[in-house]
């Protein structure tokens, strides 16, 4: 970043000489600032587990959620500027029920991604408005079965199998490569998550957590649910035990 | 204000003609003369329709019924419709009237109820609600002159409360323990009222479903516009269910003998 200060970082809608947008680049430092967020695509279905990290302890618990519900089948988890993830699931909502008006049927992720994609993407054009502070991890169950993509402050969205945004991005990442996702049964990859966030904030320890986890899949008739309390304690419970021995 | 009276309920343009000076027949067209505006549509009568719903309560919960036709005119157009709808855990509806309103009618709550769910507020929408919700759509649509030309009910349960409501294409509503919609409300309200009326609380699954059969029977038998199979919903604690098609066992002997049905006599 040395090209900081050489005035090419004040407006998304110029380039850098060497072809780079500056305000885009921000916008995913943003995101490197936020509590890590992570996806699983497992056999039968999706897990969307956040760490979310809570700024005070006059907070009531369970405030400020990270995890969205888009459509029955379709879940979103934001990394970054809380509120920019509000107002992109927002969007992402309006997009789904827009699908189901002109298709009258459930829209499948592909498009609604898709759709995100160009949206997100439009707010790297223009100087009158800022890039999304946020990348977007969205899971679903659709006619094709589980699905799950990123969409990120540039716009670009890929597919994956296993997804980590965020401060933790990096240690999640290692730690998905080794799950062997396509042989997880959803309620497994659960636990696999809620291990993998306790593991990458163990990992940075600053700020007390919460962990925001929701899934979809066979146990949940294919609809975006919270995890059920005694999965969740379950799996936090199994989350501090690897921990211990992890040391 | 307008003090020209031959004016007074014609769309007008200051514009052109501000003081009526002009002759009636040669008064300028003020209206919208756009084809699009002048071509919107408004319902003016049922198209495809369906007949009786009826609907009771019982210990349980509540039991609703309709057959399964949808009549074009007086053909026997659609003989597998199903006028039982479940919308969320809690609540069944079902419609007479036009069923292509019927239609837009379940899209239109499909969407309400996506839109309550992608929320995850710990709240979702009981039949109160979903009949208070309709009532509310059902009294706009007639008070833009294009109603929704249906009579429905909503029955459901939740928190251990039963309900059950009526509303209509006017916007009309009311409750009460015993409900029918359409030519049910003349021929089977009378008798659901005899059979359900202060044995709300005392009426088994068992009871209810005979009290519904033998009204879908006498409904069979009266109305022209019915048919022989039909779906019985409940919605109890457990949540909702509709049946598969049930099929009416009825006999028409008697027939013969009256005069313009059977063989002529004389």
């Amino acid at each position: 970043m040395t090209s900081i200060g050489t005035g090419y970082d004040l407006s998304a809608s110029t380039y850098s000489p060497d072809g780079r947008i500056f305000q885009v680049e921000y916008a995913n430092k943003a995101v490197e600032n936020s509590g890590t967020a992570i996806g699983l695509r497992a056999k039968d279905g999706i897990v969307l587990a956040v760490e979310k990290l809570v700024h005070s302890k006059l907070l009531v618990p369970g405030a400020n959620r990270r995890i969205q519900t888009v459509d029955r089948h379709i879940g979103l988890a934001t990394a970054g500027l809380l509120a920019d993830g509000r107002h992109l699931s927002n969007r992402a909502r309006d997009e789904a029920s827009s699908y189901r008006e002109n298709y009258h049927s459930p829209p499948p992720l592909k498009t609604i991604a898709d759709r995100l994609g160009l949206y997100v993407q439009a707010y790297t054009l223009y100087s009158s408005v800022r890039p999304f502070g946020i990348s977007t991890i969205l899971g679903a169950v659709d006619k094709d079965g589980p699905s799950l993509y990123v969409v990120e402050p540039s716009g670009v969205f890929f597919g994956y199998n296993g997804a980590a945004v965020g401060k933790g991005r990096q240690l999640a990442k290692t730690e998905l490569e080794k799950l062997k996702l396509s042989e997880l049964s959803t309620r497994e990859a659960a636990i696999e998550a809620a291990r993998i966030i306790y593991l990458v904030h163990e990992d940075v320890k600053e700020k007390e957590f919460e962990l925001e986890m929701s899934w979809i899949g066979e146990e949940t008739n294919g609809v975006h649910l919270p995890v059920p309390k005694e999965l969740m304690e379950e799996a936090e419970a199994k989350a501090k035990a690897a921990l211990e021995n992890f040391d | 204000m307008d003090h020209f009276p031959t004016n007074w309920g014609r769309p007008r343009n200051d514009a052109y003609d501000a003081y009526g000076t002009y002759p009636i027949a040669q008064r300028p067209l003020n209206s919208p003369n756009d084809a699009f505006t002048v071509g919107i549509q408004h319902t003016q009568q049922p198209i495809v329709t369906g007949t009786s719903v009826l609907a009771i309560k019982y210990k349980d919960g509540i039991m609703m019924a309709a057959d399964n036709l949808a009549s074009y005119g007086s053909l026997a157009r659609f003989k597998d419709v199903q006028r039982l709808h479940p919308v969320g855990n809690h609540t069944v509806i079902g419609a007479g009237g036009d069923m292509s309103d019927f239609q837009h009618i379940q899209t239109v709550l499909d969407e309400l109820m996506i839109e309550e769910f992608s929320a995850q507020d710990g709240h979702n929408l009981g039949p109160a609600e979903i009949h208070e919700y309709l009532a509310q759509v059902m009294y706009a649509r007639r008070s833009k002159m294009n109603p929704l030309w249906n009579a429905l009910l909503v029955g459901g349960l939740k928190d251990g409360k039963r309900f059950l409501a009526f509303v209509d294409l006017l916007g009309t509503t009311y409750s009460a323990s015993t409900l029918a919609t359409g030519y049910g409300s003349h021929i089977a309200q009378p008798l659901l009222r005899t059979a359900v009326e202060g044995k709300e609380d005392t009426l088994t699954e068992e009871d209810a479903l005979k009290i519904i059969e033998q009204s879908m029977k006498v409904l069979y038998y009266r109305d022209a516009r019915s048919i022989n199979k039909y779906q019985v919903a409940t919605i109890t604690a457990s949540g909702t269910s509709i049946s598969e098609s049930r099929h009416l066992e009825t006999a028409w002997s008697f027939a013969e003998g009256i005069r313009g049905y059977g063989a002529q006599t004389q």
